[in-house]
């Protein structure tokens, strides 16, 4: 684990004695506008370091429980405390600093299409103000691992399907979240790279990121023994 | 560079090499382009206009300097009076005042000259009652009394006439006022259309590149970082938009000058600069066409931050909203 995981891993264990999730939802219910609820009383806890996967049918929520959890959507109610912080009491200009904990991979990954490949993952360290030969290394031997070594400079335009969400998600891990959310991760790969990808998101927990992916593809579920979340008619059932 | 020659030995394993990193706004794309040419073009006419009106008004004030700097004396003939004697007293009467420069009297070749136009030419003076001016130089920052000259003036000499042009001088210098303050309204209209022009196209060459502020702002940028990137590539735009116009409007001025220099004491080239004035750049034009350029970077700067602010804002806060659903999904 690196430098600044250990900090906040004692500030964490400073504070309080027993182990604290890192993100925790409190009878949270989401509407859009004046329609039905999409989430209705969500109660649970991201532990750290877990592993979980967040299921359901299409348009049953996934994308939008992400959203709450990235902090780009309000909850209509409930309380949702993040690394600690009640995050209806932190002011926005905050914001930037918290998503910096928190990876997140679209479904439709938002890459730049004007950026190579190199220069899409090495984004989130641009805009912390960091410099270039002070991340370089790091950026390419990322790339190599979710094996896009050889597509370093290549426009987002140009990159397949699966590329495009490698690099996606190379994107998320770039600066060693405390936390990945992964939309549908394999939605556009073959199996067998599926299974890879799957590895690398073991791999990353491993290594000390709490993983959240979500996905209807129980073919990738069955792999891995891991917590379960399943989310139907706004009712949210988690098997651990 | 990446690319390289296909008959370099390529390694077994590829040497990672990356392009210089890009800046994070594209920096060319077609409303940019067009953002560039707008301001351009406004930066042109905002600059005429500057041009024209400094012109008018220098050539108003050396009008009212010249004729201020000059007063006459005229002496209106009289039987048995002797002209060239009396024309000389009364010189030296002007000269003994404080102010007065140098005094000239219009010798008769002058007047008749003067006369040529009407009387027609081999015109004998001495048959005729014509009247005789005497020319003073005065010093324009402490002029003479000229009520006290006129005085002393009518009491030795009473045929004499002091004219300090006072009437035209004033209606000269309201003339000028009223030019320059017609010039000024000008140029604030036209500044004012530059800076909403320039506000508008700023607006619709960054809703262009919307999804940048987004994804920024989701890989945690900070507001006031994507603010700075996009104010950097805006001001790029704006000031080579505005150095291409400010420089047409100097090279219009230069050719213009060079034409009136050209072509000097040709009927037509007199008349358009009795007219326009001299088309002249004094350095202060050229420092107006730089306060122009400065203007314009500015005011593009300012829109572009306050509109990728607006966006951040909108995402922040109204997107993040369930409530309103007619924002965009994310
Ligand atoms: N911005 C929005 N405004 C209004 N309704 C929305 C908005 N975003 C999502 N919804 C609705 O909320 C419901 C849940 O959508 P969501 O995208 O979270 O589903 P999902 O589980 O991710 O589906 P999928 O598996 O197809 O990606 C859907 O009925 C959708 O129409
Ligand atoms: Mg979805």
């Amino acid at each position: 684990m690196d430098r600044r995981a250990f900090h906040v891993v004692k500030r964490h264990s400073q504070r309080s004695n027993r182990i604290v999730a890192l993100i925790h939802f409190e009878n949270v219910g989401l509407r859009y506008g004046m329609g039905p609820e999409i989430l209705r009383d969500l109660t649970f806890d991201i532990p750290r370091k877990s592993f979980q996967f967040l299921t359901g049918p299409s348009g049953a929520g996934k994308t939008t429980l992400l959203r709450l959890l990235f902090l780009s959507l309000q909850p209509t109610r409930g309380l949702i405390r993040m690394f600690d912080r009640d995050i209806a009491s932190i002011s926005r200009t905050e914001f930037p600093m918290l998503r910096r904990r928190v990876g997140i991979v679209f479904q439709d990954f938002r890459l730049l299409d004007h950026l190579t490949t190199y220069e899409n993952v090495a984004l989130p360290l641009r805009v912390r103000g960091k410099d270039e030969s002070t991340y370089r290394s790091d950026v390419l031997e990322l790339l190599k691992w979710v094996g896009l070594g050889e597509r370093l400079n290549v426009l987002p335009p140009v990159l397949s399907g699966g590329e495009k969400q490698r690099a996606a998600i190379a994107r998320a891990l770039i600066d060693r979240p405390e936390i990945l959310l992964a939309d549908e991760p394999t939605g556009n790969v073959d199996p067998p790279m599926a299974r890879r990808l799957l590895n690398l998101f073991l791999e990353l927990n491993r290594l000390g990121t709490a993983v959240i992916i979500a996905t209807h593809d129980l073919s990738l579920m069955d792999q891995v023994e891991a917590r379960r979340m399943i989310l139907s008619q706004g009712r949210l059932d988690i098997y651990d | 560079m990446t690319r390289k020659a296909p008959t370099e030995t390529q390694p077994k394993r590829p040497e990672m090499r990356v392009r210089p990193t890009g800046p994070i706004v594209p920096p060319v794309n077609v409303s940019g382009n067009a953002l560039m040419l707008v301001i351009a073009i406004m930066a042109f006419l905002a600059c005429l206009t500057l041009g024209a009106v400094s012109m008018v008004r220098a050539t108003a004030q050396s009008w009212q300097s010249q004729i201020s700097r000059e007063i006459t004396i005229q002496i209106k003939p009289e039987e048995n009076l002797d002209m060239d004697n009396t024309l000389a007293n009364a010189r030296d009467i002007a000269m003994t005042f404080a102010g007065t420069k140098s005094a000239e009297i219009v010798d008769r070749a002058a007047t008749a000259r003067l006369l040529e136009p009407w009387l027609g030419p081999g015109l004998n003076l001495d048959d005729l009652p014509v009247p005789r001016l005497i020319v003073i130089t005065i010093d324009e920052t402490a002029p003479p009394d000229f009520g006290a000259m006129r005085a002393s003036l009518s009491e030795s000499i009473p045929q004499a006439i002091l004219d300090d042009h006072r009437t035209w001088v004033d209606r000269l210098i309201a003339m000028a006022q009223t030019t320059a303050l017609i010039g000024t309204g000008v140029l604030v209209l036209v500044f004012s259309a530059m800076v909403l022009t320039v506000i508008f196209a700023t607006r619709g060459a960054l809703s262009g590149n919307r999804h940048i502020v987004e994804v920024l702002h989701f890989v945690g940028a900070e507001t006031n970082f994507v603010a700075s990137e996009f104010q950097k590539h805006f001001l790029k735009i704006s000031f080579k938009g505005s150095a291409a116009g400010g420089a047409l409007a100097a090279l219009f001025f230069f050719i213009a000058n060079m034409w009136q220099r050209r072509s000097m004491a040709t009927p037509e080239s007199d008349q358009a600069t009795a007219l326009f004035g001299a088309f002249q750049m004094g350095y202060t034009g050229y420092l107006g066409i730089f306060a122009t350029m400065i203007i314009i970077g500015v005011l593009t700067t300012l829109t572009a931050r306050f509109t990728v602010m607006r966006t951040i804002y909108e995402i922040d806060l109204i997107r993040s909203d369930p409530a309103r659903t007619d924002g965009q999904p994310d």
